[in-house]
């Protein structure tokens, strides 16, 4: 009852395209936008921006790129985190060294990002399933030493940080966490529509097809070099937006060691926990591995004085282990398929038949 | 010739230490299909709960034991907690679950022994062997041992595998998990005896690390050096695993010794990986991996 | 089963908010007491750092409770906070953001990658920041980093006054000449970092210094030790964190060199670093800012007081170790500076701002160290408007199969140069950023 499809009537083509058919999905999205873009602004502290809000929508932006690769292409990737420190540091040499306006910096991130990607995607042509992590594994590893051994690269600095330089748009300085924010929601939301008008159209449906079958997918004429290096290249795009987006938007100054292996882990974990070939589960699979940690930590740390603090460390640990294996076991196919079994109990209820 | 000698041998003890490490995949890889996250939290649980038994005065041996009843236990409650609800999804969702379970493990180990660091002397000596030594190569006595247990360990394995019902049974469901239920072997049953064995390799590996490094959650990182050698061995193949863990020692030994200086060093990290990959454009299953056939 | 176990999930997430709740309410009603000084603690007690962010978690925490239960600070209690990080920088910041609001006197992150992220923001809030020991070296530079304190000397000085070390055991500095030395560092901009003032120095007194990054964790490093044989130098210097500490030590003992001939920087000088080399160790040089071993005054009094009434925050084995006496050493700098900064505002907890004075006028004499029972525990400390520093000299422990030994009385570096240096690098920063830099009288 809730949750409605009839009595929704498509009289032209543009109509059964859009991407939200029904008036109950657009609503709920027109209140989601405005909750982002007025509300959260005009209410959230500090805190809620800067440690939860722009880290969450970052990590979606890098989880949707990998979701593109291995949801959607089902190539599987362990460079994640790399590809991201190559947009970090490209938009930096751009902003530091060509004074470029800021978003034609994220976008040099992200194309530079995709051009090593796709290059590092080369052998996926012949190498398949699990054995492909070690091409994107040697992507990890090659940029992570590159990045520390060429000072050239992270400005100079003796120190090895690359410190971003102040932002502007139009003039107009980027400097507190709500425009921090707004700059940030912006550009994922952009991105996000892209990427699903990409995954919907003729690339996406041909890189699904690669996922499916890759042999019956090449049969009909689907190139498998082409559409794979071009997952390859879109997905460290978002890769290297994500990253310009963390070092300028997020931390301000990083070092190469905050794109180390372990976070590829993590942004994998992130598309499987979501799900596996959607928009919505990218962002519940990272607000799941990111926020989750920190919910726990504050939930545990109510304990702190009557239970030692390395117990409670190791406790918050083991919860979110113990999370991640629950989630699975309720719903493998992530939290996203959790969201449509919901969407189809609240069609019927509450007089389900 | 000498140093390059030397090179060469330190580099393949270096890399059956790795393959040590890489056996732990292998074996749950080609039993359950699951690529095994959790295989660096195992070799810490492993490692801390020895250390630790050791610590309140109990004899090696009973300590040895006592551990691997551990492990044993965690195998039966993994395979009932999380695999039995997990059977017949996707292999990357296994592979998610064992994220889970390394976080886990690692909380559970340390929360229950501390985080602190624990000293491990098995009585091995880790300096150089006099008999090479007067010769001019330096080879530590502990990598010898270390070599020669990885000997004995996958001799073993490799007549459990081929002499033993159970072991026979365990090929049967690597190659063919549906065929080998219908002739009536329990699938449960052949999980928790993979994991539990895995468990074994996790603590023998965890010992013979832990005293190089002491125990401590550094233990888990080992995983980073087996991931190459699992890789171009080939999944499924303990033999590649040895061999894969040889040839990437060495190569990684000779890279850095004779190319490094000339690029400023380091090269140790991703010289494997390049390796593995270049080995994979000619075989793309690896050494040793058993090649899927595509068909419509 | 889907519907019961999503139904048992809303419940699990119900009660957990309402844990929160309930705990948010409590922290409210606890505002009635009187107000107390607070001061959070960043720690890692998970990751592969995890023996170095326990340990001086322990030691800080031992001293804060030992002033509460002496009294506090002139009348106000300390209130301490754990926030883990995992060494991990997003979640540093995540903590700083977290403890921000509930006025921390200041914030010492004990990680350099987190100090850097947290640099400009905490100038921006007023909110001082203190690296003993690590951080960004150009910090020292009071006149363009006035809120970041690296208190008890920085890596650049350690470098020098290394050298320095290496310059009395050789007798001279003269003998220098045709020395080689081998860097081994970690592959990180931590590592890397103090290159380039060893070249300086390997310049100006005419040895050699090759460097040997070792790449991350550094598990292995037969390569790298083959490769240092092939270059046989007479001093190693080991510049490493964790785990690739230790492996070091024992890939010495298998090529032979001597272990009085390797000189660590002070993270490679604690107990959890040499006690898992075994044998190998003996000999093993470290360089420290403090004394070590647990026969202070002040250690036994916390053994006494806190320890023994089962109030400690570290196992009992722990105490007196390296790291630890690094803890107690930071708790002892920030009550001090708290106190100092109570002269001037008023006995009642301090403001981050009113703190920036208090680190900025610290003056810890030989006596007022007697007094606190730290005699050769910690040096005197005396930090300015221009020299965040405080004190640059460092000591030399060796480690003797059991315990560390002190070696060496304190070392100077060779300050003139690394002044230079550190107005440079200031300066560069201060350009980069737009920050004029202030006048000091």
């Amino acid at each position: 009852m809730l949750y409605r499809e009839c009595g929704v009537f498509k009289s032209t083509y543009a109509e059964d395209m859009a991407i939200f058919p029904l008036p109950l999905d657009k609503w709920g999205m027109g209140i989601l936008l405005i909750v982002a873009f007025l509300v959260i602004p005009m209410t959230a502290d500090r805190y809620l921006l800067t440690s939860i809000m722009i880290p969450f929508l970052i990590y979606s932006l890098s989880t949707l790129g990998l979701n593109i690769l291995t949801g959607y292409s089902g190539q599987l990737s362990l460079g994640h985190a790399a590809f991201m420190a190559v947009g970090a540091y490209t938009a930096f040499n751009l902003s530091a060294r060509l004074d470029l306006p800021i978003l034609l910096c994220f976008l040099g991130g992200g194309l530079m990002s995709a051009a090593i990607g796709s290059l590092f995607g080369i052998p996926s042509v012949r190498i398949k399933g699990f054995y492909l992590i070690v091409a994107t594994l040697a992507a990890q590893f090659t940029i992570e030493w590159v990045i520390t051994h060429w000072a050239w690269v992270s400005g100079e600095n003796v120190l090895g940080a690359i410190d971003t330089p102040p932002m502007e748009i139009l003039g107009r300085s980027i400097d507190t966490p709500v425009e921090k924010y707004l700059l940030t929601l912006v550009v994922v939301i952009v991105l996000t529509i892209f990427a699903k008008n990409l995954v919907r159209g003729k690339i996406g449906r041909a890189w699904m097809s690669i996922r499916d079958k890759a042999v019956a997918s090449e049969i009909i004429g689907v190139s498998q070099f082409r559409y794979k290096l071009l997952a390859f290249s879109v997905s460290s795009f978002y890769a290297g937006v994500a990253g310009a987006l963390i070092a300028f938007c997020h931390l301000g100054c990083v070092q190469v060691t905050e794109f180390e292996l372990l976070l590829s882990f993590w942004i994998l974990g992130m598309v499987i926990i979501g799900g596996m070939g959607s928009i919505l589960g990218s962002f519940l699979g990272a607000g799941f591995m990111v926020l989750l940690p920190i919910y726990i930590n504050r939930v545990v740390r109510m304990m702190a004085g009557v239970v030692p603090s390395d117990i409670l460390t190791n406790l918050e640990l083991m919860i979110f282990g113990g999370l991640i294996i629950f989630f699975l076991i309720v719903e493998p196919y992530g939290l996203a398929r959790l969201w449509l079994i919901i969407k189809g109990k609240l069609r019927l209820w509450p007089i389900p038949y | 010739m000498l140093f390059f000698l030397e090179v060469i041998l330190s580099g393949l003890l270096a890399g059956v230490m790795y393959s040590l490490v890489a056996i732990g995949f292998v074996l749950i890889l080609k039993a359950s299909g699951v690529f095994n996250f959790a295989q660096g939290a195992m070799v810490l649980f492993a490692a801390l709960t020895f250390v630790c038994l050791l610590e309140k005065a109990i004899p090696f041996w009973a300590a040895f034991f006592i551990t691997l009843a551990v492990m044993i236990v965690l195998a039966v409650a993994i395979e009932r907690i999380v695999l039995r609800p997990l059977v017949a999804k996707p292999p990357i969702i296994l592979f998610m679950a064992t994220i889970g379970l390394a976080f886990f493990l690692e909380g559970l180990g340390q929360g229950i022994w501390g985080a602190d660091v624990h000293g491990l002397n098995i009585g091995i000596p880790d300096d150089p062997f006099e008999w090479l030594m007067n010769k001019g190569i330096l080879i530590s006595q502990f990598d010898l041992v270390a070599a020669f247990i990885a000997a004995i360990l996958v001799t073993v394995l490799v007549l459990f595998f081929h002499k033993t019902a159970t072991g026979t049974a365990l090929m049967a469901v690597s190659d063919d998990p549906e065929a080998a239920q219908s002739v009536g072997i329990s699938l449960r049953w052949i999980w928790v005896i993979t994991w539990s064995i895995s468990g074994f390799v996790a603590l023998v590996a965890g010992i013979m690390w832990g005293t190089r490094l002491g125990v401590q959650y550094s233990l888990s990182l080992i995983v980073l050096k087996a991931l190459p050698v699992l890789i171009l061995g080939g999944f499924e193949s303990i033999a590649g695993a040895i061999i894969a863990g040889l040839i990437i020692g060495a190569s990684e030994k000779l890279a850095d010794v004779y190319i490094g200086p000339y690029v400023g060093g380091g090269l140790e990290n991703f010289f494997p990986y390049f390796l593995a990959m270049v080995f994979l454009c000619f075989r793309p299953y690896g050494l040793f991996g058993r090649e899927a056939i595509e068909r419509v | 089963m889907g519907r019961k176990l999503i139904f048992g999930l809303f419940a699990m997430v119900l009660v957990a908010s309402m844990v929160v709740v309930s705990g948010q309410a409590l922290a409210a009603e606890k505002k009635k007491e009187p107000p107390k000084q607070y001061i959070p603690l960043f720690a890692y007690r998970t990751g592969p750092f995890q023996a170095g962010g326990s340990g001086q978690a322990g030691g800080n925490e031992d001293w804060y409770t030992l002033v509460n239960i002496k009294g506090g600070l002139n009348g106000v209690m300390i209130e301490f906070e754990e926030c883990e990080t995992g060494y991990n920088t997003a979640r540093g910041v995540e903590c700083y953001e977290r403890v921000k609001s509930k006025n921390p006197v200041h914030i010492q992150p004990w990680s350099t990658a987190v100090a850097y992220a947290l640099i400009e923001r905490a100038t921006k809030d007023k909110i001082p920041l203190s690296t003993i020991g690590y951080g960004r070296a150009d910090a020292s530079d009071g006149t363009v980093f006035k809120y970041v304190f690296p208190l008890v000397t920085n890596y650049w000085s350690l470098s020098t006054a290394k050298i320095r070390y290496i310059a009395q055991v050789e007798g001279g500095l003269e003998k220098l000449k045709g020395l080689k030395i081998a860097n081994l560092h970690l592959d990180h901009p931590y590592g890397r970092e103090t290159r380039f003032i060893l070249e300086i120095m390997a310049k100006k007194f005419g040895f050699e210094v090759k460097h040997f990054p070792v790449p991350w964790p550094g598990i292995d490093q037969k390569s790298i030790f083959l490769n240092i044989r092939r270059f046989k130098p007479d001093w190693i210097i080991n510049r490493n964190w964790g785990v690739s500490c230790t492996v070091p030590i024992r890939e010495a003992a298998r090529i032979g060199f001597p272990r009085d001939r390797m000189l660590a920087v002070w993270w490679c000088g604690s107990e959890e670093d040499v006690m898992p080399a075994g044998p190998a160790a003996k000999g093993y040089l470290a360089t420290s800012f403090h004394g070590v071993g647990k026969d202070f005054p002040v250690i036994q009094e916390i053994l006494e007081k806190v320890h023994h009434t089962g109030k400690g925050n570290i196992s009992y084995g722990r105490v007196g170790s390296a790291l630890y006496n690094k803890g107690i050493i930071q708790g002892i700098l920030t009550t001090e500076a708290i106190l100092t900064a109570q002269k001037k505002f008023g006995n009642r907890p301090i403001t981050g701002e009113e703190m920036q004075y208090g680190l900025e006028n610290l003056n810890i004499t030989k006596e007022r160290i007697k007094e606190l029972g730290a005699e050769g525990l910690m040096p005197p400390v005396k930090t300015s408007c221009r020299n965040h520093e405080g004190f640059d000299l460092m000591l030399v422990q060796q480690w003797d199969g059991n315990k560390w030994v002190q070696v060496s009385g304190w070392i100077e570096p060779f300050k003139d140069l690394v002044r230079a240096e550190i107005e440079k690098s200031a300066g560069k920063y201060a350009k980069e950023k737009g920050i004029t830099p202030r006048k000091c009288e």
